[in-house]
């Protein structure tokens, strides 16, 4: 259990947060949605001590700013949203950095087989800096992945921290890492993600906390979150909530007066 | 969507396992590197304006004869102090140069470039000129170790406020950190040039030397000197190694790796100051060794730091000792010095990573 309360963050005088409660249960996949500028980051970024804050982050009970950095790092993995790196290193190289901390030397295998996972197989060989944007992304994703790489430890459940783990991606690979971040879950490891696109979160999550300036609208099961009204006050935009047929698919259908009343095609 | 099957996988998994680990090819380097160096070294002290050779005095050793005193006198008090001060200082200026760029996530860092042996210099100035104003008791307390703990303090207060200066929010800006060491270099040379106004002639010989680097004044005392801090930088220096490799991808995203990042750049400020001073305090400033050696090994052997610094430690140390033997060669008997060795090789080669580098100019 991830349980963060009354997080305040302000950033040269400006209140970027206030008083923000969060909770995430391992085994469950959750979100944090909002709108630009919302404090989605912030708030990751403060529940993984980026950015100062007051307020109380604790994992499984404990206060993560009482347990050291290496316990921390055997518990948890961040996914930064972009990172560039002013050295030549291989896509194989970047990878095994994730296995920095680990006590026992992982198998030899093992950067492979999470590059295998993100889907860049055969990319091992590569330089890091001539990939495209996401290709970088999912490298930094198998990177993460290594360090983490059983869901439950010896001292509990893992967790996985996310900032838009799938901005930079094509919908294949979007979906290929919303997959893998489920299975994360699904074997018992905790995964929290700030996410945008919130179609793939109606499909993925488990829970939502949804924040609008600074502060938390909304928090529960996607279909409680996702609703006409609270939608469109976050986002200060018409938006209306549908379902899809076989399995009742939540999925939202922007609405907007430039176009003619006929229901747009939706892919 | 590609499906992704773990079972399907392990041959190709294992084929992939070896792919850009270039671990290999680092270790082979270090052997070639090593040998290298040795025969360098061996060359070096076979070299000299007096013509002594270090075959004949060696033939003569291993047949029992007697060697002259004044072969002796060469070889031991005159080219050998000068091989290990070389050996020394061409590690300390290639390592310091390297743990500098994985500090400052930059391959355009280097204690020379940006002010660092400036400082250094700064402080071993002061120590000549103004050590005399120090009560007796601290003076001969100190002794010879005034000058290198003078260098060492300079450097390091200099990287301290460049890296202050240059860093926000873990972000380092390249372009604050060499406009920085510009203006570091001229308050340094404005200092500098107050104190040749007051030095006395003897402390202006010393000044001089201060300007253009060599290794020519090597004596065992100054050996004695300055070794202990740079063997000692340079044995801190593998513990770094791991924690450079994790902050390549940033700060926020090494501290996630466990690495206790605000020690770990501490500690590494530290290293590049000793380093830099103590080789300052002995030879002057020597540059583009510090940039030069970690960009080629980059490109042989890629930026792991847990190879890259043995590796620039040799490298560094080889190609101080050839620009020292060149310096000794080109207009003998006399000597150029060696600064100017290094700068003439160092400057295109410095200016051909920039036109190399030039997107990380932006970052």
């Amino acid at each position: 259990m991830l349980r963060a309360t009354d997080i305040e963050v302000s950033l040269s005088r400006n209140r970027i947060l206030r008083r923000v409660c969060f909770e995430a249960r391992a085994g469950e996949v959750s979100a944090i949605v909002g709108p630009n500028g919302s404090g989605k980051t912030t708030l990751l970024r403060a529940m993984t001590q980026e950015v100062p804050f007051t307020g109380s982050v604790t994992l499984e009970g404990a206060d993560i700013s009482a347990l050291p950095g290496w316990q921390l790092a055997a518990r948890r993995a961040v996914l930064p949203q972009h990172s560039r790196i002013a050295f030549p290193f291989t896509v194989q190289e970047i990878v095994r950095l994730g296995m920095t901390a680990s006590a026992t030397p992982p198998p030899p295998t093992r950067a492979a087989e999470a590059l295998e996972r993100v889907g860049l197989g055969g990319f091992a060989g590569r330089l890091y800096n001539e990939l495209s944007g996401g290709e970088q992304q999912r490298v930094q994703l198998a990177r993460v992945l290594t360090q983490v790489w059983e869901p439950v430890g010896p001292d509990g459940p893992r967790w996985l921290f996310l900032d838009e783990p799938v901005s930079s991606l094509d919908i294949g690979h979007q979906l290929e890492v919303m997959e893998i971040m489920r299975d994360f879950a699904a074997r018992g490891g905790g995964v929290v993600a700030v996410m945008h696109d919130l179609n793939l979160t109606a499909m993925f999550a488990d829970a939502v906390t949804m924040l609008a300036g600074g502060g938390r609208l909304a928090h529960g099961a996607p279909a409680d979150v996702f609703t006409d009204a609270t939608l469109s006050r976050a986002y200060g935009c018409a938006l209306r909530v549908n379902t899809a047929p076989p399995a009742p698919a939540t999925f939202l259908l922007p609405q907007s007066a430039a176009l003619p009343a006929a229901t747009p095609t939706r892919i | 969507m590609v499906a992704v099957s773990m079972e399907a996988a392990p041959a190709r998994v294992r084929r992939q396992a070896e792919a850009g680990d270039r671990r290999g090819r680092a270790r082979l380097a270090m052997l070639m590197l090593l040998v290298l160096l040795a025969v360098t070294s061996v060359a070096s002290l076979g070299t000299g304006a007096s013509g002594t050779s270090l075959w004949a005095a060696l033939g003569r050793v291993l047949t029992g004869q007697e060697i002259g005193a004044r072969e002796a006198l060469i070889l031991f008090d005159i080219r050998l102090p000068r091989l290990v001060t070389g050996l020394l200082v061409g590690a300390a200026l290639a390592v310091s140069g390297a743990v500098m760029q994985g500090l400052f996530r930059n391959p355009l860092a280097d204690p020379g470039l940006v002010g660092i042996s400036s400082g250094a210099g700064l402080g071993a100035i002061l120590a000549i000129v103004l050590g005399g104003l120090l009560p007796l008791a601290v003076q001969q307390a100190l002794s010879y170790w005034l000058l290198p703990a003078a260098a060492f303090l300079g450097g390091w207060v200099t990287t301290l406020l460049l890296y202050r200066l240059s860093t926000r929010n873990g972000r380092t800006s390249v372009a604050v950190m060499l406009l920085g060491g510009i203006a570091l270099g001229a308050l340094v040379g404005a200092v500098q040039g107050i104190l040749v106004y007051k030095a006395d002639d003897a402390q202006l010989r010393d000044l001089t030397f201060w300007g253009l680097g060599s290794v020519a004044g090597a004596t065992w005392s100054k050996v004695l000197i300055a070794g202990p801090l740079i063997v000692l930088t340079l044995a801190a220096t593998p513990f770094l190694a791991r924690a450079l490799n994790a902050l390549a991808l940033g700060e926020a995203p090494a501290a996630h790796l466990g690495i206790p990042v605000q020690r770990m750049k501490n500690i590494a400020i530290l290293a590049v100051a000793g380093a830099t001073g103590a080789s300052v305090a002995i030879t002057g400033g020597i540059g583009f060794i510090g940039i030069v050696v970690p960009h080629l090994l980059r490109l042989a052997i890629g930026p792991d730091h847990r190879y890259l610094l043995p590796n620039a430690a040799l490298l560094g140390a080889t190609l101080l000792i050839v620009a020292d033997m060149i310096s000794r060669s080109v207009i003998a008997p006399a000597e150029l010095p060696i600064g100017i060795v290094t700068a003439v090789l160092g400057g295109p080669f410095f200016l051909w990573i920039l036109l190399r580098n030039r997107s990380l100019l932006d970052m």
